[in-house]
């Protein structure tokens, strides 16, 4: 499989701000990538860096084997879909479409018949003659979708798509997206601060942090066995156990993640722990608990009995969920 | 019991107390109160003195007696059409077409800088750049063009000291826009208005340009759009609003200005000029408000045009 975007110590420095610093990076062609990380760390830069709005300040980019640097965006067959959506709001819908065909010279019945069929595809047809301003949300980022996809990019980048959206409308754009890139077999890259939509939709995930990458893997690779605690925070919620306790458990000197639906309450046996708070989630109950003076959060399924607060209990788990990092002590 | 234990506060009695609750009450009431004077004044002074202006140009003047005859009549207008007015009128637009086109020209670039780049010291230095010839007097900066534009004057002082003197002398033997020297000339009279009403073209121009987010033009550069397409098809649309309002002030103020074209210019006359004649020296009241009625029937003509052609369709 070809190499789709390669990133290599590519770093970009606005002033005295390194956004991003140093990445090695490398998407395969046809590939579901995202890019997750909290604001300013980095990740919307690394997505304008293959865009070509911005230039690396050193380092190499290449796309599909092509050097990437000093060419300008309008030259590079990668379309976004923007935060924003940033659709033109002087042309309809179809025009907005077709903006792309109409840049090559297509002439005009031929675009509006590609432009239909993009808004097809997007499930938007017959939207053609209204204005960008007419649509909600969902439907302009859908559009904006279709504006894209219309020139056949070899990479297509999602700024933080569904960011402006309710939850079912992201949950139900999150599936049909993931439908559309099955089916159009195009490279997607995609940045999100949503680890959810994350794990759920991409191939493979890059965690970033402070301009760098602190991870690359795919979703359950992340999720189970990450590297350091910066990444078992970020993606899903974990219990960092310090290395003194993580030697007691485990006979490891290292910093440990233990994620809280991988601890069990048995009877008489296990980690002895104080019931101190619990929250009701509706799928799962959330319990606090406090272990030899280690605070512990333990996610329950709907169906398990809750202990009352102030509750002793006995704590479980399987000694490989015991996930051992490697972060300095 | 203090007044905070209660969940309603007592009323602040009083005129003033009662006439705040009634006016919460009634938003409409204080929407009237608010926007009665102001209609007023722009109903009756300013209309209402525009339209007994205008009803004047359907009055004729009687030509033995010299005075005006009121009687309903289209005689006014057709003395529009007479070579001489028409020559004034045809004169008067071609300056405001010119101006307009220029300012907006230079205008873009600076207001394009100003929106997109200009930040912190600089974006006031550019306003106080915009703003600082309005401040100074019209009559002014008029007659220190006229200075710049003389025979003796630094312009052509510059231009001797460049040897570009005969580019000069050149420019000034084109008929029409030529003459003895820069300000006895069209060109003289045409680089002043485009001076003193830049200002009014860059402002809305760049608030215009201020409005179209970073993202749209970087949406138009991804899609394949290369800088002269973005510019074509998304920058200039989107500042279209903007140019369009520029140009209604540099348009109109140049249709009706009557002092520039006095001080700097040859002697030909321009409709300011015109309405400014007939309504003193000669008493023709009529022919003078049929003068004002052109740049008003223009106006309307050209915003129905721009409207037309989609040029609002960003607002």
């Amino acid at each position: 499989m070809q190499t789709a975007v390669a990133f290599s110590t590519v770093s970009r420095h606005f002033g005295a701000v390194r956004a991003v610093d140093d990445v090695d990076l490398e998407i395969k062609e046809g590939e579901f990538f995202a890019m997750l990380g909290p604001s300013g760390s980095g990740k919307t830069t690394c997505l304008r860096l293959i865009a070509g709005f911005e230039q690396p300040t050193s380092g190499h980019i290449e796309i599909f084997g092509e050097t990437a640097e000093g060419v300008p965006p309008y030259r590079r067959n990668v379309n976004t879909v923007f935060q924003d959506y940033a659709l033109f709001p002087h042309l309809s819908v179809a025009d907005n479409v077709a903006y792309g065909p109409m840049i090559r010279g297509v002439a005009k019945a031929e675009r509006r018949k590609a432009a239909d069929e993009a808004l097809c595809l997007v499930q938007l047809p017959g939207y053609g003659d209204r204005r960008p301003g007419q649509l909600s949300g969902g439907q302009r980022q859908r559009v904006a979708l279709a504006r894209a996809l219309i020139n056949k990019p070899k990479v297509l980048l999602l700024d933080e798509p569904l960011g402006a959206l309710d939850l079912k409308l992201r949950e139900q754009m999150q599936e049909e997206l993931k439908a559309l890139q099955r089916s159009l077999a195009i490279t997607f890259v995609f940045v999100t601060h949503d680890q959810g939509e994350a794990l759920s939709m991409a191939d493979r995930v890059a965690v970033f942090n402070d301009g760098k990458i602190m991870q690359v893997g795919a979703p359950e690779e992340i999720y189970r066995a990450p590297r350091s605690r910066f990444v078992a925070n970020f993606v899903g919620s974990s219990n960092i156990l310090p290395p003194e306790l993580t030697e007691r458990l485990a006979g490891n000197r290292s910093w440990a993640s233990l994620r809280p639906e991988a601890i069990h309450i048995a009877a008489g046996e296990g980690q002895r722990a104080t019931v101190t708070g619990y929250s009701y989630l509706g799928a799962a109950t959330r319990l606090a608990v406090d272990m030899g003076g280690q605070r512990l959060t333990v996610l329950l399924p709907a169906s398990s009995d809750v202990p009352a607060v102030g509750q002793q209990v006995f704590l479980t788990w399987q000694p490989s969920d015991l996930h051992l990092m490697e972060d300095e002590q | 019991m203090s007044a905070a234990s209660h969940a309603i506060l007592p009323g602040r009695g009083g005129l003033f107390g009662s006439l705040s609750d009634v006016l919460w009450r009634n938003p409409r009431l204080m929407l009237f109160l608010m926007l009665t004077p102001p209609l007023l004044w722009l109903g009756v002074i300013y209309l209402g003195s525009l339209f007994a202006l205008l009803a004047q140009s359907f009055f004729s003047i009687d030509e033995f007696s010299g005075l005006i005859k009121y009687e309903w009549t289209l005689k006014t207008y057709a003395e529009l059409l007479r070579p001489a007015n028409l020559d004034i009128i045809v004169r008067t637009v071609s300056m405001a077409v010119a101006v307009t086109l220029a300012s907006a020209v230079i205008a873009f670039p600076i207001a394009y800088y100003a929106a997109r780049y200009a930040r912190g010291k600089w974006k006031a230095l550019f306003y106080l750049g915009a703003m600082l010839p309005l401040w100074s007097s019209y009559l002014v900066k008029v007659y220190a063009w006229k200075l710049i534009l003389a025979k003796e004057g630094i312009l052509n002082w510059i231009f001797a000291k460049l040897h570009l003197t005969p580019v000069l002398e050149a420019w000034l033997a084109i008929p029409v826009i030529g003459g003895n020297s820069l300000s006895v000339s069209y060109t003289g009279t045409f680089l002043v208005f485009v001076y003193v009403w830049l200002p009014y073209m860059i402002l809305p121009t760049q608030a215009a340009l201020e409005r179209v987010p970073e993202s749209m033009l970087e949406a138009s550069s991804d899609l394949g759009g290369s800088p002269v397409q973005t510019f074509r098809h998304v920058l200039l649309p989107l500042a279209l609003p903007g140019i369009i309002a520029g140009s209604i002030f540099t348009f109109s103020l140049t249709l009706g200005d009557y002092i520039i074209p006095q001080i700097v210019g040859s002697s030909r006359l321009f409709i300011g000029q015109a309405v400014y004649a007939h309504q003193g020296t000669a008493g023709n009241i009529p022919l003078a408000a049929a003068f004002t009625v052109v740049p008003i029937v223009i106006m309307g003509f050209y915003l129905w045009m721009a409207k037309r052609q989609g040029a609002f369709d960003a607002l």
